[in-house]
């Protein structure tokens, strides 16, 4: 099958922008405001969250501006290098997750870092919402998105393998979106509803065998805490309650920019990271909390929208994939810190501080406005 | 497979079902977002005030301030109860993670018992999560030092400084001062657990606890923020402790340790009160113990070892030991013939032989002045030899013509039978007998030989040493009654409660002739055989003012009919008790003294000496004084 992609290669070595410059600059104004507001948003909800710490602002507003650079950059390719480079991206990021099994670096029980010498520390599981999108959308799109009984296997195993990585950090938040991801990737483009049945009758008879032999017992206390938090209230219940309580502590407008007393007298953990929303909910209240989630929405679905003018299988099922995981680490996000789901560790996409999520989130947005709009693409 | 193939636009067999999967995504994600919504509207706007108030108890934490107590001074400015200001380790409960490691720590630091640890361990079960369990008190400047020096290496142990309270005078105001206790989890659920947040200790017998609501002060408390590890970060408000109230004692220090003094080491007690206005000057109960052991966290071990002691040193004889009141209470059943009329100072019974029969009854009821061959008998007895003789014989015809109830109505008017003490922690009421008592205590009627036995004060009757001493106050004052009081001042109002009103029924003549008779007990000398005041021998020949008085001598066990009481050939424990009571001037009394020692023979001879002692002090103080 791969004869037609070595026929393009040398036409695209030559044509690697879609375009040269200043002709057809490629880019999505609706995307990119949304997304700068949100960006502005989180900068100045994270000053207060880093408790108005200047150099802390300064290395995330670097990082974003990182970001910005790797969104402009990706938007600029062309869907043909995507297409070609997939199984590239794809190895690579294996690598790096083989990588940090190995030579990770562990932080509050999990092993989801590489501190590579000459790179600030990342975690290779943030780039699958680039490169399981990619290899996923590749596959189908060779297979003509006509599937065999074999290619259900090779799919499975294709995504099984990153996620199975990811889960042994393990991360299992991150894990279970991905695999939630690359599903409602198999939806969108159509996939027979009866395998669904057939993947969701398999996840109900492995439950119990993964909750009973393959989840550790501290990942079960922290489902159990989660419907329970007071159960525990100074180790696993801690943070559930102390989130809530900012949340709920902030009312209608909340208490004022750097005025939360939970996030400002550290009884709210991780504030700055992954439990920034509550920041949000205690200082600004209930209003700037919808109407930040109004934005995330927005983003999601423009991205879905411009996924849909995808004129190929490819462009669509990239461009859906990286909009759905994207909207799922807010989901997941948002919904461990007001205590409907266990608290696994995810950023908020764009806002929480930290360098690989901000990096990548970004240049998966890059990534979604090249394959859905580069047209001249599908004209050969 | 060719290029084209690979760069498919959507194959336009998906393309309907695509354009209704992204549609249905997009109504999902927005449900999802509305989900949130719900969630977030629930805990901002719905549970809102729940949070709120939680998010403030949170940063706001009040501290609560414990008053020094308040001091306690005896009559002259002598400090009785003070506070002391001692440096301590402590831990605070929820930082301790194994108590192993704990001990393993502070025994790193100081000796520490086996008894310490038990103790600890006790308290730290018992404490609330955030509370301060101390580790041991009274550290000296070495132990001080070095925990100091080394205590950063074990971040949960702290070295404080605590208020303890303190006793100086140790075993000579035990019985009067009493102690404090540390607070219990079970004290908590009696007191007003406000005011004793924050407060360790209690009173716990005697003027502490008595006075308990004046010496504890008012708490304080501050309000404070503070971060997620309970670090104070700034102070919001404070309301200042209020130091507990000072309490002036009738008390007088160096009565007290003459008093104790006179007692020496045998087992009873010393009353003395100001008749003029019912003070208590001192107030002695032997054995004693040092109230500061209760103080410092060893209560559990000492108080075994005191508790055990077969002398009972915790015991307050003075306030609580009851003892049958001997011939002390003749002078008072005498007032109480003169009041019912069946006898006046004229009449005079014969006993020639020390004996007295009931009619129709054969037993014989015997003067202590019996004996074997028949010649203990003291002749003529009128009402004031009986007094300064003490005949039983008088009183065993007068017991046969009055009424038990008719006493016992008398008696009651002099306290017998009751606590009439204002402020005396846990004073004993005594028991002052009737029909009716006999019948709810024995189950039986009054018989005459009941009476026989009560008119020589060795029946049902006990008084206990502050009920003599109360009696010795009733006869200085002529009647007059002052109840009898601990407390001089107090920095704080009290309400100690109103005076009794005077006996009734009994002339001012009468009053007069009886403490003229009192006197002679004390100062009827070299008159002859059978003619001398009882206690004359003993204190009265070379005594400088005039002092009335009355002996008791009570037996504790039955002597069998027919024969001599030879304490010879009885055990310490079965000997008698002595008895005596007195105030002194005669004219203008400024004291009256009751005594009362176990096992410790005759009244005149035993008892009257120590009271004497105690009034001579107190007189010469008040000579030394009046001189400059």
């Amino acid at each position: 099958m791969n004869e037609g992609l070595g026929g393009r290669s040398t036409r695209a070595h030559h044509h690697f922008f879609s375009g040269s410059y200043g002709q057809t600059f490629k880019f999505d104004y609706v995307l990119i405001t949304l997304t700068l507001l949100l960006i502005a948003f989180g900068l100045v909800v994270l000053y207060s969250a880093l408790g108005q710490n200047w150099s802390g602002l300064f290395n995330q507003a670097i990082r974003l501006f990182l970001g910005l650079g790797c969104l402009l950059f990706a938007s600029q390719l062309r869907v043909s290098t995507y297409y070609r480079w997939a199984p590239t991206i794809y190895a690579g990021t294996i690598l790096l997750l083989f990588a940090v099994e190995i030579f990770g670096v562990s932080s509050k029980g999990s092993q989801r870092w590489l501190d590579l010498p000459g790179l600030p520390s990342f975690q290779p599981s943030e780039f699958l919402k680039i490169s399981l999108p990619l290899i996923v959308g590749w596959y189908l799109a060779t297979r003509n998105f006509k599937l065999k009984s074999f290619d259900y296997l090779a799919l499975i195993l294709i995504v099984g393998l990153p996620t199975g990585l990811v889960f042994l950090q393990p991360d299992y938040g991150t894990a279970l979106i991905l695999l939630i991801g690359v599903a409602v990737m198999l939806f969108l483009v159509g996939l027979r509803l009866r395998w669904f049945a057939v993947g969701l009758a398999l996840v109900v008879v492995s439950a119990p065998i993964i909750w009973n032999f393959v989840f550790r017992k501290y990942h079960r206390e922290r489902i159990i805490t989660l419907f329970n938090p007071e159960r525990d209230p100074l180790n696993a219940g801690w943070n559930i309650i102390q989130s809530k309580t900012a949340v709920g502590s902030g009312g209608l407008t909340g208490k004022g920019l750097f005025e939360g007393t939970q996030s400002h007298l550290d009884f709210l953990p991780e504030g700055h990271t992954d439990f920034i929303i509550a920041v949000i909910g205690e200082e600004l209240g209930f209003v700037w909390c919808v109407a930040l989630l109004s934005c995330y929405l927005l983003i999601f679905s423009r991205l879905m929208y411009l996924s849909t003018t995808a004129t190929n299988g490819f462009g669509y099922v990239v461009g859906t994939g990286i909009t759905v995981i994207f909207f799922g680490y807010v989901i997941v996000n948002v919904a461990m810190v007001l205590g409907l789901l266990p608290v696994v560790g995810l950023p908020l996409p764009l806002v929480s501080y930290g360098g690989s999520s901000a990096i990548t989130t970004m240049a998966a947005f890059g990534v979604a406005l090249a394959v859905c709009t580069h047209k001249q693409d599908l004209e050969k | 497979m060719s290029t084209k193939r690979a760069y498919d636009p959507i194959p336009s067999t998906l393309s309907k079902t695509v354009v209704y999967r992204a549609s249905s995504a997009a109504v999902v994600a927005t449900v999802f977002i509305l989900l949130l919504v719900a969630r977030l509207f629930q805990l901002q706007i719905v549970e809102h005030e729940r949070y709120a108030t939680h998010a403030a108890d949170n940063r706001l934490t009040t501290q609560t301030i414990p008053p020094p107590r308040g001091l306690v001074f005896d009559r002259h400015g002598n400090i009785l109860a003070s506070n002391r200001i001692v440096p301590s380790l402590a831990v605070i409960k929820e930082n301790v993670d194994d108590v192993d490691t704990l001990l393993m720590n502070v025994r790193s630091l100081v000796d520490f018992s086996a008894t310490e640890e038990s103790s600890l361990r006790k308290h730290l079960e018992d404490a609330d999560s955030d509370a301060k369990v101390i580790i041991k008190r009274h550290l000296n400047d070495e132990q001080l030092a070095i925990a100091a020096v080394n205590r950063h290496q074990f971040g949960n142990i702290l070295v404080i400084t605590e208020i303890l309270r303190e006793y100086p005078l140790k075993e000579l105001t035990s019985h009067v001062v009493g102690s404090v206790r540390q607070v219990t989890k079970e004290d908590l659920q009696q007191l007003d657990p406000v005011r004793y947040r924050g407060t360790k200790f209690v009173g716990r017998r005697g003027v502490e606890k008595f006075y308990e609501d004046v010496l504890h002060g008012d708490i304080g408390h501050r309000q404070v923020e503070v971060n997620a590890s309970g670090r104070v970060l700034s102070q919001i408000s404070e309301q200042k402790a209020k130091r507990g109230g000072t309490l002036t004692l009738h008390l007088d220090i160096e009565l007290q340790r003459v008093a104790d003094e006179a007692l020496g080491d045998r087992r009873g007690a010393v009353v003395a009160i100001d008749p003029k206005t019912g003070g208590v000057l001192a107030l002695v109960s032997k054995p004693s113990y040092d109230p500061n052991v209760f103080v410092t966290g060893l209560e559990g071990k000492e108080f075994d070892r005191l508790s055990t002691r077969a002398d009972a040193p915790l015991f307050n004889r003075a306030t609580q030991g009851k003892y049958p009141p001997g011939s002390t209470i003749k002078p008072v059943l005498g007032m109480a013939g003169l009041a019912a009329g069946v006898i006046d100072w004229e009449l005079e019974f014969e006993d020639p032989k020390g004996e007295f029969q009931l009619p129709g009854n054969t037993y014989i009821y015997r003067d202590w002045n019996w004996s074997k061959n028949g010649t203990g008998g003291q002749g003529q007895v009128d009402l004031f030899r009986s007094i300064y003789r003490s005949s039983n014989i008088y009183y065993f015809h007068l017991g046969a013509v009055v009424d038990i109830d008719t006493f016992a109505t008398f008696l009651g008017q002099w306290g017998y039978g009751r606590n009439t003490s204002l402020d005396i922690q846990d004073a004993d009421v005594g028991i002052l007998p009737s029909t009716t008592w006999k019948k709810e205590n024995k189950d039986d009627s009054w018989y005459p030989g009941d009476s026989m036995n009560f008119v020589i004060g060795q029946g049902f009757t006990l008084v206990t040493p502050l009920q003599l001493a109360t009696i010795a106050t009733i006869f200085a004052n002529r009647g007059k009654w002052v109840r009898p009081r601990l407390l001089l001042s107090s920095e704080r109002p009290v309400d100690l409660g109103q005076n009794f009103p005077p006996v009734q029924g009994v002339a001012e003549s009468d009053w007069e002739r009886m403490i003229e008779a009192l006197t002679a007990v004390v100062h009827r000398g070299h008159k002859g055989y059978l003619q001398n005041g009882l206690a004359w021998f003993h204190i009265g020949m070379d005594i400088p003012y005039q002092m009335a008085g009355k002996s008791g001598t009570a037996q504790v066990v039955a002597i069998p009919q027919g024969e001599e009481y030879d304490e010879e050939l009885l055990p310490e424990d079965q000997r008698k008790h002595a008895l005596f009571f007195g105030f002194a001037p005669v004219h203008d009394p400024v004291i009256a003294v009751a005594t009362v020692i176990e096992n410790g023979g005759g009244g005149s001879e035993f008892a009257a000496p120590v009271v004497r002692r105690v009034i001579d002090s107190f007189m010469a103080d008040i000579v030394a004084t009046s001189d400059e």
